[in-house]
């Protein structure tokens, strides 16, 4: 009876029908993509994506070079120069990113006492050449303006869980 | 001068105009076979498939088809210059010329000839020249053994392709495609003879390197195969004859199993339908199944592929036309 | 009338032509080639002639299959053409003989036209007019009544030749593992997985 069955299973080809019914079946079900550049998935708060230097309320920026960023950076990526401002404030000369070796680990971010550097929800800054991605100071207090709505939303959101 | 015009001039226009009608639908119908196949694919895969350009994505294929030809040609070197164009012409050219003798409705025809079946088998059995040829000017490996691959794939299956012919033509008595169609009025072949429609299906995969037949261009271990040294022009000529094929395997599987032009039931509703509609239907569901198949199935490999073949297929194709010649026989219904 | 002489005179033309060059190409794969554009000319030739069944099996057979493996051992086959050229002299008596038998013998077939003119119309005789009997069925009636044992045994000879083919090639050795493929589709999940509830520390 055994042997029956499996000829039979084998002669009318049941594992492959059944197969094609499965494939025909998902055919009709809703589709999980999204139509990327129109739509797009949401974000965690959380999310790592590009980095920004933020700003003051009064337009003063916040990084105060004390390199802790550079310091715990694992990849390297962060290039920090400082100097005292005229006004005897210590500033950054120089706060290269090179996205190229960011690894996207959040450890800047993490160790920055004045939430200066952060890590946006942008995540679409892929460029044509390598040099693009050499972030300078103003590139990346530029984004911090471009982003600063959304990062103080997100930072707010985090708050209670630091 | 008169003479001339009537005679020979004519003739010659009315013939060229005719193969127009045919390849230039059919070469639109290879454009959106592509654009449906990525859009069945992707639904059966919960994707959406193309749907940027143009309304629901319709003018992907036309975007598809310029980029390749905007695209840089390549000779790779110490390849064999001649055959290396001559390969994707070849497959191309044979895509097409099978399309003289399919019978779109009754009468309905390029050129009627008394063989056509044997005219279309005979072209799909030198499809395979194409690949050959490209597999072995590329001067590559990957390209040879895809080569090599579809050489003994398509002598394989189409020895069984051959007996499934047979069977049809022992129920229908003529070579002649119209009169294939007309033998099925009563009833299609792929009722009585549905192991060999089945059979046929997929032998028809394996002669167009379809999933799950696409060894030889299998990509996860062969890049694309025969066409990894192909780029621009040459390659979308290798790629709109193997669509091409597709549709003339689809042709060639309604015309012998689903009674071409013939409508499902002969009355009222059913008959006011034009029969080549009918014709372009079955073409489109067996191009669906094609598809279906692809998202299915997982690839062969080359071995079962090939125990496929000889072991399953050629004895079973040899037993089913010894039973129909033999019930035939038996109980008078040769054909006349 | 005058169309088809033309394309006979093409058809003839490109037979010869591309038979001289399968002997005269260097490249073996280029010489299948034109032997395929050769079988090509012929079954064109054989169309001329209304033949089309024989045309298009000739495509079939020679082309589609035959032609085929040829292509695929010859591109196989790394072929040192100077060492296979070592021995030609000495192959020559040999294979001057053959020449001159087959020579001979097509020499008989043509001639017998000239010394037994009658044989023409013995020969074309059986075969009824086309507009009668299409040539497939003349082809098959003549095949399968007065040639029936020659038809037969053509057949029986093929046979053997396939049955040895396998007797020279196959072999059997020992210790390789093999796939039962039947065994293996056979098998289903209600006889090969079974899901138990195991209790921690005790197993199963």
């Amino acid at each position: 009876m055994a042997f029956l069955d499996r000829a039979a299973r084998s002669l009318f080809l049941t594992e492959l029908l059944g197969g094609m019914a499965l494939t025909l079946r998902y055919m009709f079900k809703p589709k999980v993509t999204l139509n990327y550049p129109y739509e797009k998935g949401p974000i965690s708060s959380r999310f790592r994506g590009e980095h920004v230097l933020r700003r003051y309320a009064s337009g003063e920026e916040r990084c105060i070079a004390c390199k802790l960023c550079e310091a715990v950076c694992p990849a390297l990526a962060i290039t920090i120069e400082a100097e005292p401002r005229d006004d005897g404030s210590r500033r950054t000369t120089r706060y290269d990113i090179d996205m190229t070796k960011c690894i996207y680990c959040g450890l800047c971010q993490e160790a920055c006492p004045v939430d200066a550097v952060v890590m946006g929800p942008n995540f679409e800054f892929s460029t044509e050449s390598r040099e693009e991605l050499f972030y300078n100071k103003q590139k990346l207090l530029a984004n911090g303006d471009r982003w600063e709505a959304e990062i103080a939303q997100n930072l707010a959101a985090e708050a209670p869980y630091r | 001068m008169a003479e001339f015009w009537s005679g020979f001039l004519l003739p010659l226009i009315i013939m060229v105009l005719q193969i127009l009608a045919i390849t230039v639908p059919l070469l639109v119908a290879v454009a959106f076979m592509t654009y449906a196949e990525r859009k069945i694919m992707g639904a059966m895969q919960m994707r959406q498939g193309p749907s940027i350009v143009g309304p629901f994505g319709l003018m992907q294929p036309f975007a598809d088809g310029l980029k390749l030809f905007a695209k840089e040609q390549i000779l790779p070197e110490g390849a064999n210059r001649v055959v290396f164009y001559i390969a994707p012409m070849l497959t191309f050219f044979l895509a097409l010329i099978a399309w003289a003798v399919i019978p779109f409705d009754y009468g309905v025809v390029l050129s009627n000839i008394n063989v056509g079946v044997l005219y279309l088998f005979a072209i799909s059995s030198l499809g395979v020249y194409g690949i050959v040829m490209a597999g072995w000017a590329s001067n590559s490996r990957y390209a040879f053994l895809g080569a090599l691959r579809s050489a003994a794939q398509m002598v394989s299956y189409e020895v069984s392709m051959g007996l499934i012919i047979i069977t049809v033509l022992l129920c229908v008595g003529s070579l002649n495609l119209t009169e294939i169609v007309r033998a099925q009025e009563k009833v299609w072949f792929c009722i009585p003879l549905l192991p060999m429609f089945v059979m046929f299906f997929i032998s028809a995969l394996a002669e167009t390197n379809r999933a799950p037949f696409d060894l030889p261009e299998g990509e996860s271990e062969l890049v694309a195969g025969f066409m990894v040294e192909y780029s621009s022009a040459p390659f979308a000529l290798f790629f709109l004859g193997e669509y091409a094929n597709m549709i003339l395997m689809s042709a060639m599987t309604s015309i012998l199993f689903l009674g071409g032009w013939l409508p499902p039931l002969p009355f009222a509703p059913f008959t006011w339908v034009p029969g080549i509609v009918w014709f372009a239907l079955k073409i489109a569901f067996c191009l669906f199944t094609y598809v279906w198949v692809r998202a299915t199935v997982p690839r062969y490999r080359y071995d079962q592929l090939m125990r496929l073949g000889w072991k399953v297929f050629l004895p079973l194709s040899l037993f089913w036309v010894v039973l129909t010649a033999g019930v035939l026989v038996t109980f008078g219904w040769l054909p006349k | 009338m005058i169309l088809q002489g033309i394309a006979f005179y093409v058809f003839a033309a490109l037979l010869v032509a591309s038979g001289v060059m399968v002997i005269s190409a260097r490249n073996p794969v280029h010489s299948v080639l034109f032997l395929i554009l050769a079988f090509f000319q012929a079954a064109g030739l054989c169309l001329l002639m209304g033949a089309e069944f024989i045309a298009m099996i000739l495509v079939i057979v020679y082309v589609g299959a035959v032609a085929v493996l040829f292509l695929f051992v010859v591109m196989m086959l790394d072929i040192n053409f100077r060492e296979l050229r070592k021995g030609a002299m000495e192959a020559l008596p040999l294979g001057a003989l053959v020449g001159l038998i087959l020579l001979a013998e097509l020499a008989a077939v043509v001639g017998g036209w000239i010394v037994a003119p009658n044989v023409a119309a013995i020969a074309g005789a059986p075969t009824p007019s086309i507009d009668q009997v299409s040539n497939t069925q003349a082809l098959g009636r003549l095949m399968y009544t007065q040639y029936v044992y020659l038809f037969q045994a053509s057949g029986i000879v093929l046979l053997i030749a396939m049955i040895g083919a396998i007797v020279l090639t196959l072999r059997h050795r020992p210790g390789v593992h093999k796939q039962n493929i039947g065994v293996q589709i056979a098998r289903r999940r209600e006889e090969v997985v079974a899901i138990r509830k195991v209790t921690t520390g005790e197993g199963v």
